[in-house]
């Protein structure tokens, strides 16, 4: 693995193999004093992000310093992509001075595959050798998102295969959901996605899932339902007619949590917004993953890193 | 977990031959554990650490023979060394194995560590490593099934099983029921192939 920029460059044995690795890096940490490895020792591991984030781009940096890499975190704001830079200047550069590891996040789709192809020809003439990781791309993937997402569904239900996964609300605008979608039928889940008509993306009909608009009907037989954030900030326009409209067709009540299994699990990425896709009760229930999912997700990423940096170079 | 021992047995197996028969490994074993409770005078706060995968099941076995002679048997654990390796550059990156340290710890305690095959040393150099991170033993030694030589480091075993003078291309190939199927300890020539 050079680059991992969507979840399609996984097949289920690579995807397993990831999985698997952070269970073990988990295993290794557990109950010590000092949680560090040796395994990145002298590598360098940047951070390039042009959008908001916290747990993303701290989980990274988290798993990357767990490993013991060197990690630098570059921010859109107070950099020099604000006098103007480009992508492709700002991302050779940090190449050229050793980055073994470019982790980036932009609002573009696309970008990270853009990235990636920049540095590859930059490989063949300067002999640098830098992996790029998508950190989530406009509307496109987050692909080490779906991985931890699979790391708690895995823990928690025991299996993905066979399960039936449910990803509620802004699709349209969710990099999460793309890549939730492609990994779980990947790994053999019956995935269903549930959301009003007008925030279904053009061609969801040819993605790897069903899709339905009533989310009560569905609600019974999940094993694990995935709360989508509603991103107002990719919103320039009406998707549906107010807030408390939205919270009453898709959000998940305490009324409605009720309706699901006792074994199922209730995920959402962060950042949540409580009252609207999810109520507070609801995702402070012991049924709610997300502490779990966080704290997956720096493992996961110590796996990607691990996956990527530690071996000899492809 | 030497580099070049580890062949596919259920492969096609080039020519092998036989060092140790599947009653040789269980007597092997009993003598090992006979040795450990000799010098550690009754295995008190002894703690069996295996490495993955075959030290791990040896680990195992010599927990049971030590029961059978001593009555009770010692916590029983494993630590993967494969995050603390010297030559994980050197090739792809490779898959990561259990790692389960006993809920006693290993702290103060008599740690054995447990491998099938002793060549370079350099996987016992990252085990110790390993083993470094999950406390601070008062002692720590080693017990291996084979040592075939061809030592990097500085590092000896407290127990062999046996002492396989061996050429550097030459296959050391432990078997074991729990994953091979059955017992044994084959040398595979250099160069053989089916």
């Amino acid at each position: 693995m050079k680059h991992l920029l969507s979840v399609s460059d996984l097949d289920a044995a690579a995807a397993t193999g990831v999985l698997d690795t952070a269970d073990r890096l988990k295993q290794a940490l557990l109950g010590r004093e000092v949680r560090k490895l040796p395994t990145l020792r002298g590598r360098t591991v940047i951070t390039m992000f042009y959008e908001d984030s916290t747990r993303t781009r701290v989980s990274f940096e988290i798993a990357g310093k767990w490993m013991s890499a060197d990690t630098v975190n570059v921010s859109a704001k107070g950099s020099s992509v604000s006098k103007g830079e480009s992508l492709r200047d700002t991302s050779l550069t940090l190449s050229a001075m050793g980055a073994d590891c470019v982790i980036v996040r932009h609002p573009a789709s696309g970008a990270a595959h853009r990235l990636a192809g920049w540095v590859d020809r930059d490989h063949a003439t300067t002999g640098t050798h830098t992996s790029v990781v998508n950190a989530g791309d406009g509307t496109h993937e987050h692909p080490t998102q779906a991985l931890l997402d699979a790391a708690t569904l895995r823990d928690r239900l025991g299996g993905i295969a066979g399960r039936r996964i449910g990803i509620v609300g802004d699709v349209l605008h969710s990099r999460v959901a793309r890549s939730n979608v492609l990994l779980l039928a990947t790994l053999g889940a019956d995935v269903v996605l549930v959301a009003p008509p007008t925030l279904l993306p053009t061609g969801v009909e040819e993605w790897p899932c069903r899709v339905a608009a009533e989310l009560d009907a569905e609600l019974p037989a999940l094993d694990a339902v995935m709360m989508l954030r509603v991103q107002a900030e990719r919103m320039h326009g009406s998707f549906f007619p107010s807030a408390r409209e939205y919270a009453i067709g898709y959000g998940l009540s305490a009324d409605r949590a009720a309706l699901l299994p006792d074994h199922a699990v209730v995920l959402h990425p962060g950042p949540m917004v409580r009252g609207m896709e999810i109520a507070p009760s609801v995702a402070d229930s012991p049924s709610a993953a997300i502490l779990a999912q966080v704290s997956n997700g720096v493992h996961v990423r110590m796996a990607v890193l691990y996956h990527l940096l530690a071996g000899a170079p492809e | 977990m030497a580099d070049d021992r580890r062949g596919d047995p259920a492969g096609a197996t080039p020519p092998s031959r036989e060092l140790l028969s599947a009653a040789d490994v269980t007597r092997t074993i009993a003598r090992i554990a006979h040795q450990i409770i000799e010098k550690t005078a009754g295995v008190e706060g002894v703690v069996l650490i295996g490495i993955p995968t075959r030290g791990t099941v040896l680990a195992a076995r010599l927990a049971a023979a030590i029961a059978e002679f001593e009555g009770s048997a010692p916590p029983v654990g494993s630590v993967d060394p494969t995050l603390y390796r010297d030559d994980l550059r050197r090739r792809p990156a490779r898959a990561l194995e259990d790692t389960a340290v006993p809920d006693t710890g290993v702290d103060d305690a008599l740690v054995v560590l447990v491998d099938d095959v002793l060549m370079s040393g350099r996987t016992v150099r990252a085990a110790l490593d390993a083993l470094s991170e999950h406390g601070r033993p008062r002692a720590v030694q080693l017990a291996v099934l084979v040592d075939r030589g061809h030592r990097e480091l500085p590092i000896r075993a407290d127990y062999v099983g046996k002492n396989v003078p061996t050429a550097r291309d030459e296959q050391i190939l432990v078997l074991l029921s729990e994953i091979d199927g059955s017992d044994g300890v084959r040398l595979r020539r250099a160069g053989a192939d089916a």
